[in-house]
């Protein structure tokens, strides 16, 4: 240490501690509410308009699955559902979107065919969930050859179109076409993406001090990857499941578009696009109602998962 | 400007009058979601030309911000909303971008705070020292190259021709930190920022890359601003303080003063527990005058047979296999070599190192959380290795962790209350009623609010969390705690606090600790015995007194050299 000199504005100064009151050395504040990361991320949630709009609408699609009967009087399977009379005519009381070339009526069939696309899209999210939360996780936790096994099976199926292959699958399952089979093949090829990510958020994990504490507790190994790693991983994946989920309804319109998803007898938006689609140029409005119901729907679970992984990842919050 | 400062401290009078620097009333804030916080509120700084001024304080107390607000370099959304900066008798508070680019580097240098991420790994050392010089004006062309390898064989590495043409992950800690140095002093600025410099690197790296710079700075006649949490560094590095708290500058002055006769309570406080000035282990224990006569003896290095060891290494060895280029190809890295102590019950074993000396693989085998190649670990006599799976499941209670980071050792995911029950409920001890109790009491020995326990980590200080950490481990009632760098993250104050609360827990339970540290200082409030670790070896082993008092080995004396502030001598034959 040098000797010390006195210069202009380098005399020892100290503050007043009326100014600079001292509190105590990491002092808990008692009145604080408490916040886990999920409560963090509803509070964070709950002040997001795109949150609110997305909500609502997937409130009312799920509404409109499970429960058609609701918003419409008119049965579109019924037998006497479709007049050939009413072939393509617009709008009119009762028929607020004019009628299909068979003489169908358009709301109806729009109303009916939410639940073959919303089931297909929650029923393959959480296949595609189970199957890639199970090889993801196995992988990254125990490692080794176990991991590089799991993971080039994993790159093989990720290797393969998705869409392509349920095509090829779905074109040769002609007979036994329905929302089962659909979900099948979308879930079988859906998967990888969930198991990489879990794969990654594990890994990440594993070697955290809080894990290796638990383990010196005494805890096995599976209740460890069950209790520790699992739940600090489940962020991102619900984050993907969400975003899936719309895209699986797309996948499930594009094979029934296509004339190999569902079969005619089931009223999905996918084939009542393909059936409109020969009078688009003089009845555009007969695409346009289902399109629209498509794209509201993938849109507002597209949203939500913008949102929740906003909420749950405060790095990626725009400022 | 060719000044020259004496070494041996003779007054300085020949630099200028004026005032290189002149902070008045600085103020800082940050916008955030919930609305301005003040981060710096009415800073005063004065740096005269050559004159090297410390700011010392814990984390969050706005010493980084003033320092960045000087150079226009807030991070986010900080800016500067009142008081006057003035540089070379120029306000340069609201210089415009252009400007302030001209600025940095040419007039005012930085040495940044973490080596490992602030040199572009892609890039090689010499073009990125180059890169200073060119934005500068300084040199092009050939005549650039030649001045990279000036400046870095200046910054002290040697061979420096042939590093330049290296890439940062070629360097070490302590090499990237040199580059850092080469580069902000490139220009040959008059003021040079020291963001914490070597708060990331190994003591004995520390302290000669410290000496270099000052060397360095003090031939060049450059000012220095030196931002540390380390009272004792300050003081040894500094001739004029300034200690900031909570946004606001406490207290300033001469160091010596500052150390001698601190006046505001919070630098009596910061001096009284500066761990690199503190001269002797806690005494709590023998304050409460429970079981002294067993800690003294190990103390006194007369072991009496009635104390037994609680766990004894024998020709500890562990062998790493490193993945080859080819698969199949291995080397193997000794991390361990044949280390061999024994831990007395009740008292404090200290296991010291530098990074890559292998004491927290000794802990993991301690822990049973490694497997140790050859060798054997005996707890309360009996061999570890010979434990089935029912009686190492017993094993776990008797031995507790408690790792460095707060932020990573408890779960996010887990309230306060399930963490510290989650021991009880593995080993199935109570039912719901007697462990919500036995919860309760924990947190009461950690000398936290029982509501804490609705809470979460994310909620909780560095400091509390690693409170919460020592009560988790203290649910089972161990007979001996682990602590893998418990205190290196925590502010000198927090960690002067979490070592009295290990130490009176000690007295109270008669636990014994196995604690790893790169922290001598720590070591010295702490353990009862010390054992030197250098590159996997056990170097030295003794009682803590003769460790600091009469080092055997070279490697000992280097680390104990190293402690920032030992040379200092202010607190009279306290310090000796």
């Amino acid at each position: 240490m040098r000797e010390p000199t006195t210069r202009p504005d380098q005399h020892h100064f100290f503050a007043d501690l009326d100014e600079t009151p001292l509190l105590g050395v990491d002092a808990i504040d008692e009145h604080a509410a408490p916040a886990s990361m999920w409560q963090d991320a509803w509070r964070n949630l709950r002040r997001r308009p795109l949150f609110w709009i997305s909500a609502v609408l997937i409130v009312v699609v799920l509404a409109v699955a499970i429960a058609p009967s609701l918003f419409t009087s008119i049965d579109p399977n019924a037998k006497t559902a479709c007049d050939l009379s009413h072939s393509l005519e617009g709008p009119s009381a009762g028929h607020p979107m004019g009628y299909t070339f068979q003489g169908c009526d358009v709301y109806s069939r729009v109303v009916y065919g939410a639940r073959p696309s919303v089931a297909v899209g929650v029923l393959t999210t959480i296949i595609v969930v189970l199957i890639g939360v199970a090889v993801g996780a196995f992988a990254g936790f125990f490692g080794g050859w176990f991991d590089s096994l799991l993971s080039r099976v994993t790159d093989i199926f990720f290797a393969i179109p998705f869409v392509l292959a349920a095509i090829v699958v779905m074109s040769s399952l002609k007979s036994h076409r329905g929302v089962i089979t659909v979900v099948i093949v979308l879930g079988v090829f859906g998967w990888p993406q969930v198991a990489r990510i879990t794969r990654g958020a594990v890994l990440g994990l594993k070697n955290s001090d809080f894990v290796t504490a638990s383990t010196a507790l005494g805890t096995s190994r599976l209740a460890t990857l069950r209790r520790h790693i699992l739940p600090n991983a489940a962020a991102p994946i619900i984050v993907y499941a969400t975003v899936a989920l719309g895209t699986f309804i797309v996948a499930e319109a594009t094979l029934s578009f296509l004339g190999i998803g569902l079969p005619d007898s089931v009223i999905s938006w996918g084939g009542d696009i393909s059936t409109a689609q020969r009078n688009i140029r003089t009845d555009p409005m007969v695409l346009f109602w289902p399109a629209a119901a498509l794209a509201i729907t993938v849109l507002s679970f597209i949203m939500m998962g913008d949102v929740v992984r906003d909420a749950l990842d405060p790095k990626a919050r725009k400022r | 400007m060719t000044t020259n400062l004496d070494a041996t401290g003779a007054p300085i009078q020949q630099h200028g009058t004026e005032p290189l620097l002149k902070v008045r009333d600085l103020q800082v804030s940050f916008t955030t979601s919930t609305g301005q916080v003040q981060a710096v509120r009415g800073a005063d700084l004065t740096i005269y030309p050559g004159q090297t001024v410390a700011i010392v304080g814990e984390s969050g107390s706005g010493k980084s911000t003033t320092a960045h607000a000087v150079i226009d370099l807030l991070p986010g959304t900080g800016k500067v909303t009142g008081g006057t900066i003035e540089f070379g008798g120029r306000d340069i508070t609201h210089l415009s971008a252009k400007e302030m680019v001209e600025i940095r580097g040419a007039q005012i240098g930085l040495v940044p705070q973490d080596p490992m991420s602030n040199l572009n790994p892609v890039w090689k050392i010499g073009y990125q020292v180059k890169e200073a010089l060119k934005a500068n004006g300084i040199a092009t062309g050939s005549e650039a190259d030649k001045r990279v390898t000036e400046l870095l064989a200046e910054a002290g590495l040697p061979d420096a021709e042939r590093r330049a043409n290296q890439y940062p992950h070629e360097f070490s800690g302590g090499m990237r930190q040199r580059a850092l140095i080469a580069i902000g002093l490139a220009a040959r600025p008059d003021l040079l920022i020291a963001d914490e410099p070597t708060s990331a690197l190994d003591v004995t790296v520390q302290r000669v890359i410290l000496d270099h710079l000052q060397s360095l700075t003090e031939e060049l006649g450059t000012a220095v601003l030196f931002i540390t949490h380390d009272l004792g560094l300050a003081a040894e590095r500094a001739e004029h303080l300034v200690v900031m708290y909570k946004g606001q500058v406490v207290e300033s002055g001469p160091a010596r003063k500052i150390l001698s006769a601190p006046q505001h309570p919070y630098t009596q406080r910061l001096v009284a527990s500066a761990p690199s000035l503190a001269s002797r282990r806690i005494q709590s224990a023998k304050e409460r005058g429970i079981e002294s006569d067993e800690l003294l003896a190990s103390t006194g290095g007369t072991a009496k047979p009635k104390a037994d060891d609680v766990v004894r290494v024998e020709n500890l060895t562990k062998v790493f296999q490193i993945r080859g280029s080819r698969p199949g190809k291995h080397t193997e890295f000794t991390a361990v070599d044949d280390v061999s102590f024994a831990v007395k019950r009740g008292t404090t074993m200290a296991v010291v190192g530098e990074s890559g000396s292998g004491k927290s693989t000794v802990a993991n085998m301690v822990l049973n959380l490694l497997e140790p190649t050859q060798g054997k670990i005996f707890f309360d006599g009996t061999d570890l290795s010979t434990l089935g799976k029912d009686e190492l499941f017993a094993f776990r209670r008797r031995v507790q962790p408690i790792f460095q980071n707060p932020y990573g050792s408890l779960d996010p995911m887990y309230s306060i209350y399930r963490t510290i029950e989650e021991p009880l409920r593995v080993h199935k001890v109570g039912d719901k009623k007697s462990r919500e109790a036995r919860v309760r009491e924990l947190l009461d020995m950690v000398a936290l609010p029982a509501s804490t326990m609705r809470r979460f980590p994310n909620e909780l200080s560095g400091g509390q969390r690693q409170r919460i950490a020592i009560a988790r481990a203290l649910a089972l009632k161990p007979e001996m705690i682990v602590c893998d760098e418990a205190v290196s993250a925590l502010d000198v104050l927090v960690q002067a606090q979490i070592l009295e609360l290990l130490n009176d827990l000690q007295a109270e339970l008669g636990l014994s600790y196995l604690f790893i540290t790169h922290d001598l200082a720590v070591v010295r409030q702490i353990a009862d015995e010390v054992c030197v670790m250098e590159s996997g070896r056990l170097v030295e082993r003794a009682t803590t007194d003769e460790v600091f008092d009469d080092p055997k080995q070279q490697y000992t004396r280097e680390l104990l050299d190293a402690i920032p502030g030992s040379k200092l001598e202010v607190f009279g034959g306290d310090a000796a």
